[in-house]
């Protein structure tokens, strides 16, 4: 006879195929478990997919409202794989994203009437500026205090958006804007240029693009990547090494705040034009997902970005077309990070039902 | 069959890269002192941990007592009158002596029982405790003790003792033979794991000796010697390893002078006015018992702690106490820590990538930041060449080797940038005996080839055949270094128990 309960035994080898099927196997049991929720309410789970998943995408705009989508997530996700990789759980994005976003959206307030070429790459600067900084507070207190980092930018989320929401209600407030909470709009090359006549795709998608380029040269070709690989596996063998493992954490916080800084400008100054208080439908928590079911490879976060950018499509469309609430996108990205983590504890470890005399 | 109260018939048991045992069979008489010898990775371990239950043979049977024998757990085994005392203890530092043995009792029990069985035991079998003692205030053969009081409260006629003397001090060891004496006197059996041939000798009845998963041969020992055994465990004959004074040049560069650091810490041990030197071409033994002291003497050698309250250290007329380890590094020293795995090798690492652990100047794996893989390869296949590692290629993971492979790779690499310094610690703990003969040998041709080299290890008979000179590393302090050449090994034992005349 076997026991009811089964116990987790850790399995010896780990199957490096099945390594490289987790975010396949989440995303298609996403798919089946979706299906039992739209089941459920009522609806036919093959037109609810389809209205879900393949309607976003089958116009020219819809594809380009895709890549508008992915375009922060992506950015954001590959800075989160710097913290990731070093072991730092920096769950702040959300936050570094905002801070971008009120430095670099300072500058072209500042600069409202403004028309120069310069005036773009300024606020993107800044933007990078404003997210490093923030992301640099965690890092601070993780290596003077010892903190727990996961506690500190996570709570300094709040923090960003009480200033952005202040900033909006108070001293930045437009005065031709009938006292909504919102800013004056950029000078048109305070914008973010778009790439295709008529479509909201942007120059940020040229941006991100190449910050993953780089980012893939850094992880893979140079000393740096390669401590900050040492440093997450094993903390002991970078002290060996002689790695500098406190720059080591000001380096990682620093690069994945001023990504999600410049995802956070390219969200204002692109699509939006202007600060407001929603800048981001959580970006910076979503992109946490994007990160790991692209096992936080520059290749496989660009997959991921999509696929998770079209829950956010999906969810919009299902809201007009089957009356369902938006936030069912939320819980399709909570299935497949549920199932991401699943499929993960498996690779690494079985279950066995003990035999009971 | 009536004085055989264990018969292990044809064990097989394997794992998805190995068979660790093969058709093992033998049998067990009582009231004897029965060894089973061999190399680390021979299939010992794997044995007995089928006999207690942690794991489950793919084939054959064992009887106890001629009657079938199957456990799952450790309990189970326990209850069938099997103990076993594990070679790492498991006891909880925090908690008192009193405390840990309550807690390892599987059945009930009232405290005046529990104390006066603790009595009976305590003074029949050469087993003085103090029951109010915290764990960590005892020294490891008081540890020891303890866990062998916590496997007798249940009566065991099988007590299973997993390399029991590789903790303790000569004197200390002794002191476990008159218990082991007493046990089988009260008609228990003693299943005694170990790979030092001169403990088979002194106190086992019978040796069973294991080589790649098999049974080579099952005898008495009052035939055997140590040569003919080592040549049935190793199969094949090992040449006598040799130190000669007269490579030492009489130039001191390694300079270590009264070194303290207190580290406010239960766990960790303070360091106490340390000082010693070491001459061009010398290799320097630290001895003693573990948690004395070494681990936190080879972070400020290494440079991974800086923090020291005071004294130097100097190398080639440079103080170096406050250089991190790459700076040490730069100055031609390397080091390798004790444990491969995630310290001086990262397991989920390829060998290749392994290689960039360790930097020195004259390495050429780094241009402008951006890591020169080739010459990083060239490097890794040279290493794997010179120093005969077994493994597919360069790319393979750190964590797929063996530890004797890992640990002749690791200090291959060190080594291969002709150091002028070599700080190792415990060069060849837990791996095979192949491979700890390799090891002491190529250290003794570094220092022929004028290298220096200090050696803390555990192990005093890997210290007396490599280096040239010793001391003894108690609480924190060091003694005086004796030639090795000349020193007894009574008076090292004597030192590595605290006690100096």
């Amino acid at each position: 006879m076997n026991s009811l309960l089964p116990s987790i035994v850790s399995r010896s080898q780990s199957s490096g195929i099945m390594n490289f099927f987790v975010p396949i196997i989440s995303i298609v049991l996403t798919l089946i478990t979706g299906s039992i929720i739209f089941v459920l309410l009522g609806f036919d789970p093959v037109y609810a997919l389809y209205t879900f998943f393949i309607s976003p995408i089958s116009s020219t705009y819809g594809i380009s409202e895709l890549f508008v989508k992915a375009t922060p997530l992506a950015l954001i996700a590959i800075g989160l794989s710097y913290c990731f990789k070093n072991n730092i759980y920096n769950i702040g994005a959300e936050g570094q994203l905002t801070m971008g976003a009120i430095f670099g959206g300072g500058i072209g307030i500042l600069f409202h009437d403004t028309n120069a070429f310069w005036l773009l790459p300024l606020m993107i600067f800044a933007g990078a500026i404003g997210g490093a900084l923030w992301g640099l507070i965690p890092a601070i207190l993780k290596t003077k205090f010892n903190t727990n980092e996961i506690l500190t930018s996570l709570m300094l989320v709040y923090v960003a958006l009480f200033i952005l929401d202040y900033l909006v209600v108070g001293p930045w407030k437009d005065p031709f804007g009938y006292s909504f909470p919102k800013s004056r709009p950029f000078s048109e090359s305070g914008r973010m240029p778009i790439l295709f006549d008529g479509l909201r795709v942007h120059f940020g998608l040229i941006i991100t693009l190449f910050l993953i380029f780089v980012s893939w040269f850094i992880f893979s070709k140079t000393i740096l990547g390669f401590q900050l690989k040492v440093s997450g596996y094993s903390p002991k063998a970078a002290k060996y090494a002689g790695f500098n493992q406190t720059t080591l954490v000001f380096f990682a916080f620093a690069i994945c705040g001023a990504f999600a800084g410049i995802a956070g400008l390219a969200e204002v100054s692109g699509p939006i034009g202007l600060l407001y208080r929603d800048i981001s439908p959580n970006y910076g928590f979503t992109a946490i997902i994007v990160a790991f079911l692209g096992r936080l490879h520059p290749i496989g976060i660009i997959f991921a970005s999509l696929v998770i950018a079209l829950t956010y499509l999906g969810a919009e469309d299902a809201q007009l077309f089957l009356q369902i609430p938006s936030a069912v996108g939320f819980i399709f990205q909570g299935l497949v990070l549920f199932y991401l983590l699943g499929a993960e504890l498996l690779i690494n470890y079985k279950l066995t039902y003990k035999k009971l005399l | 069959m009536s004085d055989t109260i264990l018969n292990i018939e044809n064990i097989t048991k394997s794992f998805p890269r190995v068979i660790a045992n093969k058709k093992v069979t033998f049998d067990i008489k009582k009231n004897a002192v029965h060894a089973i010898l061999g190399e680390n990775g021979a299939g010992k371990s794997t044995l007995v941990k089928i006999l207690y239950g942690l794991l489950e043979p793919d084939e054959g049977n064992i009887k106890l007592n001629n009657k079938n024998f199957k456990v799952n757990s450790p309990a189970e085994a326990r209850k069938q009158g099997i103990g076993m005392v594990f070679q790492h203890f498991s006891l909880f530092d925090s908690l008192s002596v009193k405390e840990n043995l309550i807690l390892g009792i599987d059945e009930k029990m009232s405290y005046s029982d529990l104390e006066n069985k603790l009595e009976n035991i305590s003074s029949r079998y050469n087993l003085p405790l103090n029951l109010d003692a915290p764990i960590t205030a005892l020294s490891a053969g008081e540890k020891q003790r303890v866990e062998i009081v916590r496997i007798l409260l249940q009566d065991p006629q099988i007590l299973i003792m997993d390399e029991p003397t590789s903790v303790l001090t000569p004197q200390e060891v002794e002191s476990l033979f008159v218990t082991l004496n007493a046990l089988v006197k009260e008609s228990r059996t003693i299943l005694y794991i170990t790979h030092k041939l001169e403990e088979v000798i002194s106190i086992c009845d019978t040796v069973t000796i294991m080589r790649n998963g098999e049974i080579i041969d099952t005898s008495s020992t009052s035939n055997q010697t140590a040569k003919t055994l080592a040549t049935k465990m190793l199969g094949q004959k090992l040449d006598d390893l040799k130190t000669n004074y007269g490579q030492i040049k009489d130039e001191v560069n390694f300079e270590v002078k009264n070194i303290s650091c207190d580290f406010n810490d239960p766990f960790l041990t303070d360091l106490k006015n340390i000082s010693f030197q070491v001459r061009v071409g010398e290799i320097y033994g630290i001895a003693g018992v573990a948690g004395n002291g070494q681990s936190e003497l080879m972070d400020i050698l290494t440079g991974e702690n800086i923090n020291i309250k005071s004294g130097s250290i100097t190398f080639d007329n440079k103080k170096i106490e406050k250089y991190g380890p790459q700076k040490r590094r730069d100055l031609s020293i390397s080091f390798v820590p004790e444990n491969r795995l995630g310290h001086s090798a990262v397991p989920e690492l390829s060998l290749s990538e392994n290689i960039l652990l360790s930097q020195f100047p004259k390495n050429n794996f780094i241009k402008n930041g951006i890591i020169l893989k080739n010459n990083v390869d060239d490097f890794a296949n040279n290493v794997i060449n010179e120093y005969k590692v077994i493994t597919p290629g360069n790319d393979a993971k750190a964590s797929s080797l063996s530890g004797g492979n890992l640990q002749k790779y690791v200090i291959g690499r060190e080594i291969s940038s002709k150091p002028k310094i070599l700080i190792i610690s415990h060069p060849t703990w837990g791996i095979d005996a192949g491979a700890e003969h390799s090891i002491r040998e190529s250290l003794i041709e570094l220092s022929q080839n004028g290298t220096s080299i200090i050696v803390i290890s555990q192990d005093l008979d890997e210290l007396i055949e490599i280096t040239h000179k010793i001391s003894v590393i108690y609480d924190g302090n060091l003694s005086k270094p004796f030639n090795t050449s000349e020193v007894e090994i009574e008076k090292l034992g004597l030192l590595m128990g605290g006690k100096n005349e």
